[in-house]
C-alpha cells in the first residue's frame, strides 16, 4: 500500500512570485492583508501571524488541549545566556518506518509576540526526530513542543521554562 | 548612581577585608612597573580572586565563572555563526590583488602565527600596529585603496588573519622606551574613569571580574584579546576588541573613539599583553 | 563585499555505514529581523527572515522547515538523516524578501 506523503511546499513547488501568494491564498492559507509580500510558497502565514497561544495552536493543529508524552523531550537552558540566541533541542521517540514516524513538530514560545516559533515535517528518512535551533526569547517564558505522528496522533512535551534577562551592560 | 558608587566601594572593601591580599585593584594602575611586572601583578591579583582557576581558563571569559552559561557556549561553538565570517575572510584573503599578489604576501609564513605577536610596536612608522592597520598597509603596498575599519570586508580578514594563529598563545613584546611608553598609555586609559558612570575598564574587568554586575558575568581582562575578532549574540555579527572598546565608551555614557585610533590601539596594545600566554581561538563566540 | 547575508555551510561526516544516524548542521548568514523593532529614527525596521528551509537527499524529500521571526539571527539548525544510500543532501533556504540560497554536501555510505 502506497502512503502518499505530501509535502506541503514541495508539493506546491518552489516558484516565489506573486502568483505563489495568489495560490496560497486561494487554499485559505493567507489573509492577504496580513501577508509579506514575498512570502514563500506554503508558509503557513495564519498560523504563524497568530498572537496568542491559543490561537496559534488552533491554527497549527486544530486543539488546544494535548496530552504531555515522555516520548517528547525538549532541552533547553534554565537560564539563557542571551536571549537573542536560546539553543533548543527537540527529540521525539519514534520508530521513524514507513508505517509510523514522527510527521510534524510544532515549536510554541508562550508569550512572544507570535507564539509559533517553528514547524518541522519529517520523513522516515530522517531516522530521528531530532532537531536543534536557537531562537530568540523577549522574556522569561515557557517553550513547548507537539508532535504529530503520520496517523495524526498529538503529543506534548512538558512546558520548559527559560529565564531571560535583559538589560546587561553588554548590548 | 549613589548607590552604584555605594556598591562599588563596598566590594573593593570587601576585596581588602579578604585573605591577605598583595595588590588593590586599584594600584594595579600604577603606571611606573613597566610591562613585565605589570603582567605578574595581574596575574597575582587574579590567581589570589581565583585561587583555583588555571590560566588557560580565562580563554573562557565569563563562561569560566558559570557551568550553566559554559554548556550553552558548548553547544554554540558545535558550529559557530562566526565561522560564516570566517569563510568570506578566506576568500577575500585569497583574492589577489590586480597585480597578482595576495595578502600573504605581506606577511612571514603567509600570516600564520602573525597575530599572536599583534599589536606590535612597528620600528619604522614608530607607531603601534594592530592586525586591523597592517591588512591596509598590506592594500596599499599593492596599489589598493584602504578599506573602511568596521566594514564587513575588514573585519572578515581581521578574522581570518587572527584565526592563522588559532591555538598560538598570545605573545606581544613591549621592548625599548618608545614600545613601553605605548603600553603605559594604553594602561592608563584602561585605569582612567570616564562617561556619565564614571567607570574606567578596570572598574567592571578587574573590580568586577567573575561577578556579576545587571545580571551578567563580567569577564576578566586577563584573557579577552585571545578570541577577538569574536561574534556575539548582541550583535548578531563578528566583530573586533575596538569595537567592543567603542560599545564600553557608549555604555559608560563617554564618547567612544573611531577605531584604529592612537587611544584605541595602545589599549589594545596593553590589553594584548595582558593575554600573554593564552591560546588564541578565532572566531570566538560571546552573548 | 562581504555582504552579511547568505552564505550557507553545512557540516556533516562525508562518509557513514548503512543505517547509522548521520548529524548535519547548517549555518546560514541573515538578520532574522522580527518587524517590531525600530531604528535610531524610529521608524520599524522590516521583517526580513527566513521563512522557509527545504531538504533533500538524491532529490527526495527529507525534511522541510517553517520558521517564524523567532528563530534567531544567522539562524542555525542541526537535524539528522539514516545514512541508506550514497548520494547528495541539498539543502535550500527562502526568505520573505524573496532571497534564496542553497548548498549541498556529499554522504558516502558503506
Amino acid at each position: 500500500m502506497l502512503k502518499k506523503t505530501i509535502h506541503r511546499r514541495q508539493f506546491l513547488g518552489t516558484t516565489i512570485a506573486t502568483g505563489a501568494v495568489a495560490t496560497a491564498a486561494g487554499m485559505g492559507l493567507l489573509k492577504p492583508k496580513m501577508a509579506f509580500a514575498d512570502d514563500v510558497a506554503g508558509w503557513p502565514a495564519k498560523a504563524f501571524d497568530a498572537k496568542v497561544l491559543k490561537n496559534a495552536m488552533t491554527d497549527a493543529l486544530r486543539k488546544t488541549s494535548i496530552p504531555v508524552s515522555s516520548k517528547v523531550k525538549l532541552t533547553a537552558p534554565t537560564i539563557a545566556e542571551n536571549g537573542r540566541a536560546v539553543p533548543v533541542t527537540i527529540e521525539v521517540d519514534s520508530p521513524m518506518t514507513a508505517d509510523d514516524y514522527i510527521a510534524s513538530v510544532y515549536l510554541f514560545v508562550d508569550h512572544n509576540p507570535t507564539p509559533l516559533a517553528s514547524q518541522f515535517t519529517f520523513t522516515p528518512a530522517c531516522g530521528q526526530a531530532y532537531i536543534q535551533e536557537r531562537i530568540k526569547m523577549a522574556t522569561t517564558d515557557n517553550v513547548r513542543v507537539i508532535a504529530k505522528t503520520n496517523k495524526g496522533v498529538l503529543m506534548a512535551s512538558a512546558p520548559r521554562e527559560v529565564k531571560v534577562t535583559i538589560g546587561g551592560c553588554g548590548g | 548612581m549613589k548607590r552604584l558608587l555605594i556598591a562599588l566601594s563596598i566590594a573593593s572593601l570587601a576585596g581588602v577585608s579578604g585573605a591577605a591580599q598583595a595588590v588593590n585593584w586599584w594600584d594595579l594602575g600604577n603606571t611606573q612597573v613597566g610591562p613585565a611586572k605589570t603582567l605578574k601583578q595581574f596575574h597575582n591579583y587574579f590567581k589570589e580572586h581565583n585561587p583555583n582557576m588555571p590560566l588557560t581558563k580565562y580563554a573562557l571569559g565569563s563562561y569560566a565563572f558559570s557551568p550553566e552559561m559554559y554548556s550553552q557556549y558548548q553547544e554554540a561553538i558545535q558550529f559557530n555563526p562566526g565561522d560564516l565570517t570566517l569563510s568570506q575572510g578566506k576568500a577575500l584573503w585569497n583574492k589577489p590583488f590586480p597585480n597578482g599578489k595576495t595578502y600573504a604576501s605581506c606577511y612571514p609564513d603567509a600570516g600564520k602565527g602573525v597575530a599572536a605577536h599583534y599589536p606590535i610596536f612597528n620600528e619604522k612608522t614608530h607607531t603601534i600596529g594592530t592586525i586591523g592597520t597592517s591588512l591596509n598597509a598590506c592594500r596599499v603596498a599593492n596599489g589598493q585603496p584602504t578599506l573602511k575599519y568596521g566594514s564587513s570586508d575588514m573585519i572578515a580578514l581581521q578574522t581570518y588573519l587572527a584565526s592563522l594563529s588559532n591555538g598560538m598563545p598570545v605573545d606581544v613584546q613591549v621592548k625599548g622606551p618608545a614600545a613601553i611608553k605605548a603600553f603605559e598609555e594604553g594602561k592608563a586609559y584602561f585605569f582612567m574613569k570616564r562617561g556619565q558612570l564614571n567607570f574606567s575598564c578596570a572598574t567592571c574587568h578587574v573590580a568586577y571580574a567573575g561577578k556579576y554586575l545587571r545580571a551578567q558575568i563580567i569577564s576578566p581582562v586577563v584573557g579577552q584579546s585571545a578570541h577577538f575578532p569574536t561574534y556575539r549574540a548582541a550583535w548578531s555579527a563578528v566583530n573586533t576588541l575596538q569595537k567592543r572598546m567603542e560599545g564600553c565608551d557608549k555604555k559608560v555614557g563617554a564618547v567612544p573613539q573611531a577605531l584604529e585610533s592612537t587611544d584605541y590601539r595602545h589599549l589594545e596594545y596593553f590589553m594584548s599583553y595582558l593575554s600573554n600566554g593564552i591560546k588564541i581561538n578565532v572566531p570566538g563566540y560571546r552573548p | 563585499m562581504a555582504d552579511n547575508i547568505g552564505n550557507p555551510m553545512i557540516r556533516m561526516a562525508s562518509s557513514a555505514k548503512k543505517g547509522a544516524l548521520v548529524e548535519v548542521r547548517s549555518l546560514i548568514m541573515n538578520p532574522m529581523t522580527t518587524g517590531l523593532a525600530k531604528d535610531k529614527a524610529g521608524k520599524l525596521i522590516p521583517a526580513h527572515f527566513i521563512q522557509t528551509v527545504t531538504i533533500t537527499f538524491n532529490d527526495k524529500p527529507l525534511l522541510d522547515i517553517d520558521w517564524s521571526t523567532a528563530v534567531s539571527a544567522n539562524p542555525y539548525l542541526a537535524f539528522k538523516m539514516r545514512a541508506e544510500s550514497s548520494g547528495t543532501l541539498k539543502m535550500a533556504w527562502k526568505d520573505n524578501t524573496g532571497g534564496h540560497w542553497s548548498a549541498d554536501s556529499k554522504l558516502t555510505v558503506a
